[in-house]
């Protein structure tokens, strides 16, 4: 691995001193799980590693009025296995058994998926078919960044390079809502083929209020089909309308193909997974469970 | 660039060990090169393969994807832990060699550490033969087809229940 300058401060302003010092030449390191094996495969040589992992401050997960909020030294397994999250984001709930292994889980982080921004991972289409914040700083001070402006091209954030994404943080959850994950590797726990973050929001007269389709593996970036969630806003949530979701889905992605798989294989698939995800979710919104 | 160098102190299977490494290396390196505990194996060096795994603070870590820095201050066992004090086969080894897990075996120690913390996990009733799969899904062996390794750890869990209820 390519030597470089390790650092590890106590707390974030040591941190984005440490950033707004070395600028370009400086990379985070949290979990590593990312990281790591870029570093291994000299795929990237920063000189400096700002190790957060130790800072107290980043390391809790907060259920408040706010929302579920997850700060950037927290592991996917603190998450996962947290008894809160099933309730406060079951959305990030039923992604996790989907990241990687045990063994990353333990020691990856949340943050640290998001931060990556690699357009192939679950955490990243979850934050924005959840309408997540991204929570921000640097010396200068703190700002909030929709998901939605925050993932901008492959392995690209809008975080500028003096910057620590310190929380994310998922509005609290709307009632009679549900939630899915699902996708398609070529073993479990790869990165995805193709993947899918659903959100269907069902109102009073049963009929959908708000769906939310986030592909993964399906573009430089997550992306949300609003022309198919259109499609559903309005209607009974039934075979029939994911059906038609599904359809506008397969016609209107433009997904990536590489040796791994075709882009029409990858359309297809998005397709059928939109079927799959919709019923679970608007079952999880009906039936009173996350 | 002169070598970034820090020091480093943690346990590995119980021994206290104070170093100083540079910042630049993996903790599967320190474990084999520098305490000569090649039992942990490195094969992809990736994070794909499982064949680093070794418990920090008892949970399944790959020691390929972290450098040794970030084990600071933390408990390690490697497969070299699994064994009783006189050289034999501890219960969850000798359980995988009953059911002839392995044939080259260099997957072996990986597999060993993620079962291992597998069982050590503080629950009523042992884990089930889907969620063993589940659990050994991130360790790769290219010889055995998998079944004879869930095998031998449904017999290390069902040989542990048995003397948990005995």
């Amino acid at each position: 691995m390519p030597a470089f300058c390790y650092h590890r401060p106590a707390t974030v302003e040591e941190a984005v001193g440490l950033l707004a010092e070395y600028g370009s030449d400086a990379k985070v390191l949290a979990g590593g799980q990312s990281l790591v094996p870029l570093l291994a495969l000299r795929l990237s040589h920063p000189e400096h590693l700002v190790d957060i992992g130790r800072i107290d401050g980043l390391a809790a997960v907060d259920d408040g009025p706010a929302g579920f909020t997850v700060g950037a030294a927290v592991r996917h397994a603190d998450v996962e296995l947290s008894p809160v999250t099933g309730r406060a984001a079951p959305l990030v709930a039923a992604a996790m058994p989907h990241i990687g292994h045990r063994a990353i889980r333990n020691r990856g982080t949340v943050c640290g998926s998001l931060a990556h921004a690699d357009p192939a991972a679950e955490l990243p289409a979850v934050a924005l078919a959840a309408d997540a914040e991204m929570v921000v700083r640097s010396a200068s001070g703190e700002r909030t960044i929709p998901a939605a402006d925050f993932f901008l091209g492959y392995l690209t954030s809008a975080l500028d390079e003096t910057e620590l994404l310190t929380a994310v943080r998922f509005p609290s959850w709307p009632r009679s809502t549900g939630g899915s994950v699902a996708e398609v590797s070529r073993r479990h726990g790869d990165y995805a083929l193709v993947g899918l973050a659903a959100v269907v929001g069902v109102g009073d007269g049963g009929r959908v209020e708000r769906a939310a389709l986030s592909f993964f593996g399906a573009g430089a970036t997550p992306v949300r089909v609003t022309e198919a969630e259109q499609v559903l806003v309005g209607e009974h949530p039934d075979p029939a309308a994911f059906a038609e979701a599904a359809d506008v889905v397969t016609k209107s992605i433009e997904p990536p193909g590489d040796n791994h798989a075709t882009a029409a294989y990858r359309a297809h698939v998005a397709g059928v997974l939109t079927r799959r995800c919709l019923a679970e979710a608007a079952g999880r919104a009906t039936g009173g469970g996350a | 660039m002169t070598a970034d160098r820090h020091p480093l102190s943690m346990t590995v299977n119980g021994n206290r060990i104070d170093l100083v490494v540079e910042s630049r290396r993996t903790l599967a390196e320190i474990l084999r090169e520098d305490l000569g505990l090649t039992g942990t194996h490195l094969a992809c060096e990736h994070g794909v393969c499982g064949a680093c795994t070794v418990a920090l603070d008892g949970k399944a870590v790959r020691s390929c994807l972290m450098l040794a820095l970030q084990a600071d201050g933390g408990a390690i066992e490697t497969v070299e832990s699994l064994c009783d004090d006189d050289g034999a086969l501890g219960p969850l080894q000798q359980a995988m060699a009953d059911s002839h897990s392995f044939q080259c075996a260099f997957c072996a120690p990986g597999f060993l550490m993620t079962a291992h913390c597998l069982l050590a996990e503080d629950r009523d009733i042992g884990p089930t033969r889907d969620e063993i799969r589940e659990e050994l899904s991130g360790n790769l062996c290219r010889c055995t087809g998998y079944q004879s390794i869930v095998d031998g750890v449904e017999r290390a869990v069902t040989a542990l229940v048995e003397a948990r209820n005995a």
